[in-house]
């Protein structure tokens, strides 16, 4: 295999380093998030939780713990859902024509962009976490450096493959558009059920049982329970919902995950394939 | 004559109802400028596009660098540039950014690529904006930068579609010349224009393209030749009279109708015939207005083919 993605891979990272803008809003984003709608949350939903009895052997933790998993699954979300929008502009201002029109392979493009995505996640990921831990969230309690290096590890694994899988969605329907203005409702509108149907930022188990359904298509679903398996632990109590995860299924969150990313992929190689210069 | 480097043979192109390319055949020898003259719409771009690889071949067959177009895109693709007709550069990306990425995508050799970037700088005289940004570069640099990209990977052949749409004319004359200095080392050029004084000042060959039919071909001699000599423009009182009056004198050999007045080609010298012309109109009575002789230009060739100018 050549290494043709690689040069769309620097050329993502080279404009996102050069905006500023696009640079600065992407990192302090989810700083804010953390720092207004943790705090302000975790102040009246520990009053209320606080109600609710603890069970035996379950280890209680603040809701801010509980929403700094959710949050890095949503930023997670955001960033990747937008991120195929470069290659719509690409198109649009003719860019796209000298990838085209190169012998790289079309599935580079594919691949540029996933890495790309990827390592822009990565980076709001980490940053999360690092605010987080100042902030007090309990991620890594009593964990020596080994585990928290291994634990770390899981949650950019399930946050890889994650991301593989919207910013293939995205960049199907962006080189499927035809003006920024109706990819972004397009996004819009894709976010929000992806965003309420989850349980990045309250238990699942409490909905209604359709809505319960829902959640188990919803992808985000799987990376949230990854990320809080590998930060919090298998076991723990939050909002009145006692959460315990077996390994088995960590790794079938994985799985349906990995399944996802795999379905997105080539239906973004069949489009990428069919795509026709005018 | 050496072996052809682009063989066009029974091309047809349509997209849903509109036919954009009727069964064209053509073929370039390697080393020279080929120039496809024709107004908007032609079916110029179209051609370019199925030859670069960038639209299927529907009818057909195309043969560029040795390769079939249909069969071996991924060589094809190796053995060309292009320079698109509409602006495709990054323009939040420095000159020397667009062409490593450019070198990246070919898959250069570091060392390869390194070395080539410095030299198509120097030819395309932007050392000077090495590490400006695209956005900066004014209309004529951003074609050079275009142009440099194209030889990047030292192409047997060269595509420019309308390679000095838009440009001032100064910048026209300098992108004319580097056209001619990459094609004195070698390089085919396979060049679009709805400039006629581009075709006539760049190329060896040009076919002219009408209604997705090339209705000519030849060298711009050639061209102008076939339409005979020298052509004297009349607007009269009354043109309609003047033309029928003017079609008996045995110099005239075409009368056609102009954007104003009308046309009369002469065979042999336009101006020792302009004193019988103008005694004849004088003689009917028919007040001249303005006349004009000139040599045929490939805008008359384009005109009396078409029967139309290339700007209507």
């Amino acid at each position: 295999m050549g290494h043709q993605y690689l040069a769309i891979y620097w050329r993502d990272m080279l404009r996102f380093v050069r905006f500023r803008a696009l640079l600065f809003s992407s990192l302090v984003q989810p700083a804010l998030w953390m720092a207004f709608f943790g705090i302000a949350m975790t102040s009246s939903f520990d009053r209320l939780s606080s109600l609710a009895p603890v069970p035996e052997g379950a280890i209680a933790i603040p809701y801010l713990t509980f929403m700094a998993a959710g949050v890095m699954a949503l930023t997670t979300l955001f960033t990747t859902l937008f991120g195929g929008m470069g290659l719509l502009f690409d198109k649009l201002w003719g860019l796209m024509r000298e990838i085209l029109a190169s012998p790289a392979p079309r599935s580079h493009i594919l691949f540029g962009i996933s890495l790309s995505g990827i390592t822009k996640s990565f980076i709001q990921v980490i940053i999360i976490m690092a605010f987080g831990l100042l902030l007090g969230v309990q991620f890594f309690v009593g964990k020596g450096p080994a585990a928290i290096a291994l634990s770390v590890t899981g949650i950019l694994l399930f946050v890889a493959v994650f991301a593989i899988g919207f910013l293939l969605l995205s960049s199907t329907i962006a080189i499927t558009m035809e003006s920024p203005e109706s990819m972004q409702a397009v996004m819009t509108l894709l976010s929000l059920p992806l965003f309420f149907v989850s349980n990045a930022l309250y238990p699942a188990e409490s909905f209604p049982p359709f809505l319960q359904a829902a959640t188990a298509l919803n992808p985000l679903t799987y990376l949230v329970t990854g990320i809080r398996y590998f930060a919090i632990g298998p076991d723990f109590f939050a909002l009145g919902h006692h959460y315990v995860y077996t390994a088995t299924d960590v790794f079938s969150a994985f799985l349906a995950l990995a399944f996802f990313a795999a379905v997105m992929f080539s239906l973004a190689l069949r489009t990428i394939n069919h795509a026709v210069v005018n | 004559m050496s072996a052809p480097v682009i063989e066009v043979s029974g091309l047809a192109h349509r997209f849903k109802e509109t036919v954009a390319v009727d069964g064209i055949s053509f073929s370039v020898p390697a080393g020279q400028i080929f120039s496809f003259l024709g107004p908007n719409g032609a079916g110029k771009s179209t051609t370019i596009n199925v030859l670069t690889t960038l639209l299927a071949v529907q009818q057909g067959s195309v043969k560029v660098a040795g390769f079939d177009v249909a069969e071996q895109p991924e060589e094809v693709r190796r053995s060309i540039g292009i320079v698109f007709q509409e602006e495709t550069l990054d323009r939040d990306l420095t000159v020397w950014e667009i062409l490593e990425f450019h070198g990246n995508l070919y898959s250069m050799p570091r060392g390869e690529r390194r070395a080539r970037i410095d030299e198509m700088i120097r030819l395309v005289e932007l050392e000077k904006k090495r590490d400006v940004l695209v956005k900066h570069l004014s209309g004529g640099m951003k074609r050079r930068l275009e142009i440099a990209r194209g030889l990047m990977t030292r192409p047997k052949v060269l595509f420019l579609d309308e390679p000095t749409l838009g440009l001032d004319p100064q910048s026209r004359i300098h992108v004319w010349d580097y056209i001619r200095q990459v094609n004195r080392e070698g390089t085919t050029i396979f060049l679009t224009t709805h400039y006629m004084d581009e075709a006539d000042s760049l190329s060896d060959r040009i076919s002219i393209i009408d209604h997705g039919k090339i209705i000519a071909s030849g060298t711009s001699r050639e061209l102008k030749d076939a339409l005979g000599q020298d052509i004297i423009s009349l607007e009269t009182g009354d043109d309609v009279n003047a033309a029928e009056l003017l079609r008996t004198l045995p110099e005239v050999k075409d009368v056609r109708p102009g954007m104003r007045g009308f046309s009369v080609t002469i065979t042999g010298n336009g101006a020792a015939c302009l004193p019988p012309v103008l005694e004849r109109l004088k003689g009917a009575g028919i007040s001249v207005a303005a006349v004009n002789v000139k040599r045929p230009t490939l805008d008359d060739v384009f005109v009396h083919f078409t029967g139309r100018e290339i700007r209507g």
